[in-house]
């Protein structure tokens, strides 16, 4: 059995997986201080 | 710990810790991967599939190890009343209930050309299954229960009780007698070749890394949230 298929299978989802919630998490940090930012700005 | 009780100290920190843990993890993990997916020879009885677990390894200790952070924030929670302590545990499921889906994902993917099955309702299986639906609960129970900043009571108590199953999966090994083999690597025991090895330390470092800045970035966007609401409320009160 070539064991390469299931390699490159178990990788992909890793870094999709790792890659994707980085981006999440990070875009959701900018936002929220961005907006903590502007709220405070605002007074 | 209680020098992070101020938000604004630990933000202080947190903020240029923040890139370090990220682009550090990056360079890491790409470093390790590569090295296991090119530089490694195969093993003698698995043959190629070994290199799985660079990605498999760290991402079941770092699903342990997750659900460890969650159940020492909640003790701080309920005990010292740490500010910061509730959090701390909030931030840390999701990425927890990441690694811990891949490391299921990608054994069962081991599995398949290894033992001839992609599942198996062993002991060390099973409990890394439930540990994901540990996961899955305590989000939707902090996510229900909490709001920004404050801490829920039941999901800290959820965090603690929930520990309980960490030794079962450590342990499930050795206490039935399963498909999964027993630890490789102990304080006092490794059993893998020096020359498969090394990327597996470099692996766990990246990983880990990665963990502490997606940690922060969550904990980052909770507190700036908090501070939002809080705004809100008196400005809304004034």
């Amino acid at each position: 059995m070539n064991h390469w298929p299931f390699i490159i299978a178990a990788y992909a989802i890793t870094i999709a997986g790792l890659a994707g919630l980085t981006l999440a998490s990070y875009a959701a940090m900018r936002r929220a201080e961005a907006r903590a930012d502007a709220v405070r700005k605002s007074r | 710990m209680h020098i992070f009780a101020n938000p604004n100290r630990f933000l202080g920190i947190a903020r240029p810790l923040t890139p370090w843990l990220g682009w550090g993890g990056a360079v890491l993990t790409a470093i390790a991967l590569l090295s296991g997916l090119f530089l490694t020879p195969p093993e003698q009885l698995q043959g190629e599939s070994v290199r799985i677990m660079y990605v498999h390894v760290p991402s079941a200790w770092l699903g342990m190890g997750g659900w460890t952070g969650i159940a020492v924030a909640s003790l701080m929670q309920l005990v010292w009343r740490h500010p910061l302590a509730a959090v701390a545990a909030r931030a840390v499921a999701l990425p927890g209930a990441l690694f811990t889906a891949i490391c299921l994902v990608t054994g069962s993917i081991w599995g398949r050309p290894t033992w001839g099955t992609w599942w198996e309702w062993d002991g060390r299986l099973t409990s890394m299954l439930v540990l994901l639906f540990l996961y899955i609960a305590y989000i939707a129970l902090a996510g229900a229960t909490a709001d920004r900043a404050g801490g829920s009571r039941v999901a800290a108590i959820f965090g603690l009780v929930g520990a309980i199953n960490i030794p079962i999966i450590k342990y499930s090994v050795d206490w039935w007698n399963t498909l999964h083999q027993t630890a490789s690597i102990t304080l006092t025991k490794n059993t893998i070749d020096p020359s498969i090895l090394w990327p597996l330390p470099i692996a766990l470092i990246g990983f880990s890394m990665l963990f502490g800045g997606i940690v922060l970035m969550r904990m980052r966007a909770l507190l700036a949230e908090a501070r939002i609401e809080a705004r809100l409320k008196r400005m809304a009160d004034a």
